[in-house]
């Protein structure tokens, strides 16, 4: 017979704490930890101080002219001259304010839609709303703007507009698809798993090409459809069968107690999928559903192959202009730097979204 | 009689395997029945058969007044009164102890949200878990996650409550005050029809303990009868292999 008392809990030593602690835990505490921190130490030190020479210390940022630019370092000049391609492409100068007036009112819906809470009608007005609005400012053609055909429109404008019209509009399709996937019938299964293994064993650039040259074939003679408009239901479409593989993975990760649960409390099918299965999808397939996202950001450069001018497209454009030529480098380093901005950016908002949603340790 | 359960003939096969061997049970509206086997008998399935979680190949179960077959509407009107509490509880994890039980009350009955609010807080009330209502279901122990669902069944003022193992995934400790909340609801005589393996649950408040077995109902009495005199060799075998004091 034996009894122990409860012991109070203590401060963990000191000697397992600091930085020199963590120096040596981390970096140098086996030999093959020294040799791998010494390598990765000495690749940075032989990379990042010559560009930054090159792009800050030895660049040039002020001028107008090629002359400017004393050729040491990089040329900013360039990229500052041609700013308005390499953001709106070559729509007018004089109608370049409706694309500003987009751009800020992304930033204001933005705000909106995060300040509006949990009120869930008016997250969805404001969702609606801003396309809406944005269509008519791009677009023109009524309420006395000019109209702007959409081969004039380009740069990063565009580069934005295919993807997230790409992102959002393919989120319902794709997931519409991978509940077919699920289903029972077996006209609407064999459909779904039919289309998403036939887009995803298709290259994007393929699936462009088909939409923008050989489809336009079979229509009867004079029936033209927007080019823009052909890539953006393109996109749309690859980028679905993606998402539906990504929520058919979340969906399988739902336990079935979920299914039997909102079944047994007499939820209808769409009640019992939209309320209680979509949102636990979602929730664990964001870092999926971002990286498809970021993915469908960087493929849209695709679309130069059929003759609209993306962000990367202007670098090519611009560095040809026998006034400036030879800045071909500084066009690839700003345009990877914007790509780099947008992509970590969603990266860090589905880092955000899934602590926002994680209730399991709130 | 009016029977509120009445099963007929009732078999189910899944593929080849015989789960349920023609059972026939009634069951009288305010009866507390609790059914009890070794693993693999069938007693989760068949009570699953009650409000159509499974389907079956042959025979007819009738629900209070609604004969069960593949018909949305029907199985739609049938679960407006039927309730069932899981082994895993099975609580909507994104959504707080409060919207799990307002849920189907405005989804499916047409409640409205206020009046929802207020009939969950006076069930959450009952099983001694008001203060948690704003909480998430992760936040809580097995045991008040185990009574924010049997709350959330009442929510619906079902006629049939059914219970699948509700104390199974529970630690030792926290049995009982699921327990406790399930014989004050068996003191309201509504209908109760529970699988578990608490036979002191069984013998404190059921009017009739069936044992089941290799998909068959093998012997049913009162629970005097069922535990101080059991017949078959299959039901003493069974006893005397979980009273172990």
């Amino acid at each position: 017979m034996a009894i122990y008392e409860i012991e109070q809990s203590q401060k963990s030593p000191t000697n397992t704490k600091g930085p020199i602690k963590w120096v040596l835990d981390n970096l140098v505490a086996t030999p093959t930890h020294v040799i791998f921190s010494f390598l990765i130490l000495g690749l940075l030190y032989i990379t990042i101080p010559p560009f930054i020479t090159w792009a800050i210390i030895d660049a040039n940022f002020i001028g107008t002219t090629k002359a400017s630019c004393t050729g040491d370092g990089a040329c900013w000049v360039f990229i500052i001259h041609k700013m308005d391609f390499f953001i709106y492409g070559f729509y007018p100068e004089s109608e370049i304010y409706r694309i500003n007036w987009v751009f800020g009112l992304s930033i204001i819906f933005l705000l909106l839609f995060k300040y509006t809470g949990k009120t869930f009608k008016a997250k969805i007005a404001l969702f609606s709303l801003f396309p809406i609005i944005a269509y008519f400012l791009i677009t023109g053609g009524s309420f006395g703007l000019v109209e702007v055909p959409t081969d004039k429109w380009g740069g990063l404008m565009l580069t934005l507009i295919i993807s997230s019209i790409g992102i959002v509009v393919a989120m319902p399709v794709g997931i519409i698809l991978a509940f077919g996937r699920q289903s029972k019938l077996p006209i609407i299964k064999s459909f779904s798993i039919v289309y998403i293994e036939f887009v995803r064993g298709v290259p994007l650039i393929t699936i462009l090409f088909m939409g923008s040259v050989i489809l336009p074939m079979f229509f009867p003679e004079g029936m033209t459809f927007d080019k823009l408009l052909r890539v953006l239901i393109v996109v749309t479409l690859f980028q679905a069968a993606y998402v539906a593989e990504v929520i058919r993975g979340g969906l399988q990760a739902i336990p079935k107690g979920q299914y039997e649960a909102a079944d047994s409390e007499g939820l209808s099918y769409w009640q019992k999928m939209l309320i209680i299965i979509l949102p636990q999808v979602i929730k664990v397939s964001i870092p999926n559903l971002v990286g498809n996202a970021i993915g469908l950001f960087k493929d849209t450069t695709l679309v130069l192959i059929i003759g609209l001018f993306d962000l990367l497209t202007m670098v090519g454009l611009t560095s040809i202009d026998s006034h400036w030529t030879g800045f071909a480098t500084e066009g690839y380093v700003f345009v990877g730097f914007i790509f780099l901005i947008f992509c970590s950016g969603l990266s860090r908002y589905s880092k955000v979204l899934e602590d926002r949603l994680n209730t399991e340790n709130r | 009689m009016n029977y509120i359960i009445e099963i007929e003939k009732l078999n189910k096969w899944f593929d080849d395997f015989h789960v349920l061997k023609n059972i026939n049970l009634k069951i009288k509206e305010g009866e507390i029945v609790v059914i009890c086997g070794p693993s693999g008998s069938g007693k989760s399935t068949l009570i699953r058969c009650i409000n159509y979680l499974e389907q079956f190949q042959q025979g007819t179960v009738t629900v209070d007044g609604i004969i069960l077959k593949d018909d949305v509407k029907k199985i739609k009107e049938l679960r407006k009164h039927v309730t069932m509490i899981f082994q895993h509880f099975n609580l909507f994890p994104h959504l707080s102890i409060l919207e799990n039980l307002t849920l189907a009350p405005t989804y499916v009955k047409g409640v409205s949200k206020t009046q929802a609010t207020k009939t969950a807080m006076k069930y959450l009330k009952r099983v001694n878990i008001a203060e948690q209502a704003h909480k998430y279901p992760n936040q809580l122990s097995g045991g008040q996650q185990q009574r924010v669902a049997i709350a959330r069944g009442l929510c619906k003022d079902p006629k049939i409550m059914l219970f699948d193992e509700p104390t199974s995934a529970l630690d030792p400790e926290m049995i009982n005050e699921v327990l406790d909340v399930m014989i004050e609801l068996a003191k309201e005589k509504k209908t109760m029809v529970c699988v578990t393996h608490e036979m002191g649950f069984a013998k404190k408040v059921a009017d009739r303990v069936i044992f089941m077995d290799q998909g068959q109902i093998i012997e049913e009495n009162t629970p005097k009868e069922f535990f101080e005199n059991p017949q078959s060799d299959r039901l003493k075998q069974f006893l005397e292999q979980i009273i172990t004091d």
